[in-house]
């Protein structure tokens, strides 16, 4: 397992990994936002926390196609599946790899981008709070789409709108933490409720793309 | 221990494709499939290696000691040749990768990224990667593609070696290897066509 991790990491990272791509679509939705809203300081606060959520989770989704869609091409999940190593845990595995290369990055650069939105002082802490507890769970949903359809030509289209229904939960609370956070509220229920959404999909979704994976690879 | 089928029943697409195969394959032993293009072999093969289960039919000794070689190689273009086979060898929960590397002359490409390397020689890689897993059981579908006469005689170096050590070896293959080993024909298990049953497709 650890093996396989490493393996994700040094893939994402070499030429041609798609490391990077995430964070480049991030920033280029977060610097782009400015200037369709126009020069309104207080607007841009206003809507910076919902506008820093989204372009992180477009961002997660740009990269969901390859946490499967390169093995099965290649053929090296018809071997992995063949291997001493359980299904549930390879798909936890091909997630945990997503989140470090996509969402922890997203994550660490987020305060960062907070600033050319104007976001509100204590905004940033919050923002990045919900992030790191709102990503993981978007890579895990991320997984299941993609073992929905792999081995699907094109199968990207059909993923993005399979996996986006079940992003929105995590999407509205995340912002809403990031929003209360900024404006000075208080955060705990949808905090609360983000970290829920992300301990439940942890823990019950890699069996179900263990299942969808295995009636794929048939 | 032997592998064993019984009234195998494989399906491809829901559809079956070979009916009532039944072979035994004891250790040391060699059993070579043979049959036309599109008879089911591979769809045999991935019955065997646990990848679908069979329709109807029985499977003995399967399982956790199959070690699968398909068409595609599985090896990443970006890594080396060894880095590549240690994957392999960790997931397998092996640390040795000398003796495959040697089997199949690639000590000198160690080095090579494996998207550099020649059809061949990805090949061997893939083939290499057999040696590393420590399973008795290898299936092999085609595995001599794209090998030139002398990695041939490196693979069926490697197989008989395999066998000495009392492992066992399913492959299908259209060359002769020179195996001591059987041969099974297929072309008789063809499916015949499905008559209207109670199988029902909705909960495939």
């Amino acid at each position: 397992m650890i093996a396989l991790l490493k393996r994700d990491l040094a893939l994402a990272i070499r030429a041609g990994g798609g490391f990077g791509l995430g964070l480049a679509f991030f920033l280029i939705v977060v610097t782009l936002v400015p200037f369709g809203v126009g020069p309104q300081s207080e607007l841009l606060a206003r809507i910076a926390p919902g506008i820093l959520w989204l372009g992180a989770l477009l961002a997660c989704l740009l990269s969901l196609d390859r946490i499967l869609a390169l093995d099965w091409e290649d053929g090296s999940l018809d071997l992995l599946a063949t291997a001493p190593l359980p299904m549930e845990g390879i798909v936890s595995i091909k997630a945990l790899a997503h989140w470090l290369t996509t969402g922890l990055p997203l994550v660490l650069a987020a305060p960062v981008f907070g600033v050319l939105l104007n976001l509100a002082g204590p905004g940033f802490f919050w923002l990045t709070l919900s992030l790191a507890i709102g990503t993981p769970a978007l890579s895990v949903i991320g997984t299941f789409g993609a073992a929905l359809t792999v081995g699907l030509k094109r199968g990207g289209l059909l993923m993005s709108l399979l996996v986006l229904p079940l992003y929105v939960p995590t999407l509205i609370f995340g912002a809403e933490v990031a929003r209360r956070g900024a404006e000075g509220m208080a955060v705990e229920t949808p905090l609360m409720m983000l970290a829920g959404i992300t301990l439940a999909v942890i823990a019950l979704l890699p069996f179900a793309s263990a299942a969808v994976l295995r009636v794929n690879l048939r | 221990m032997i592998l064993q089928a019984d009234n195998l029943t494989v399906t491809r697409g829901g559809i079956p494709v070979l009916e009532g195969v039944g072979f035994a394959l004891p250790p040391g032993r060699a059993l070579v499939l043979r049959g036309p293009n599109g008879i089911g072999k591979t769809t045999l093969l991935r019955t065997v290696a646990g990848l679908q289960p069979p329709l109807k039919g029985t499977l003995t000794g399967a399982g956790e000691r199959v070690a699968y070689a398909a068409h595609a190689d599985g090896q990443k273009a970006t890594l080396s040749v060894e880095e590549n086979l240690r994957f392999w060898a960790s997931v397998f929960g092996q640390a040795e990768i000398a003796p495959a590397l040697a089997a199949y002359q690639l000590d000198g490409l160690r080095t090579r990224a494996a998207g550099q390397l020649s059809a061949g020689q990805k090949r061997r890689l893939g083939l290499a990667r057999l040696m590393v897993t420590a399973r008795p059981v290898w299936v092999l579908d085609e595995p001599t593609v794209s090998l030139d006469r002398e990695a041939v005689a490196m693979f069926a170096e490697a197989v008989r070696a395999h066998l000495a050590g009392g492992g066992s070896a399913l492959i299908a293959t259209h060359i002769e290897l020179g195996l001591d080993g059987d041969a099974l024909d297929v072309t008789p298990f063809r499916a015949r066509p499905a008559a209207a049953d109670d199988f029902d497709e909705v909960f495939l």
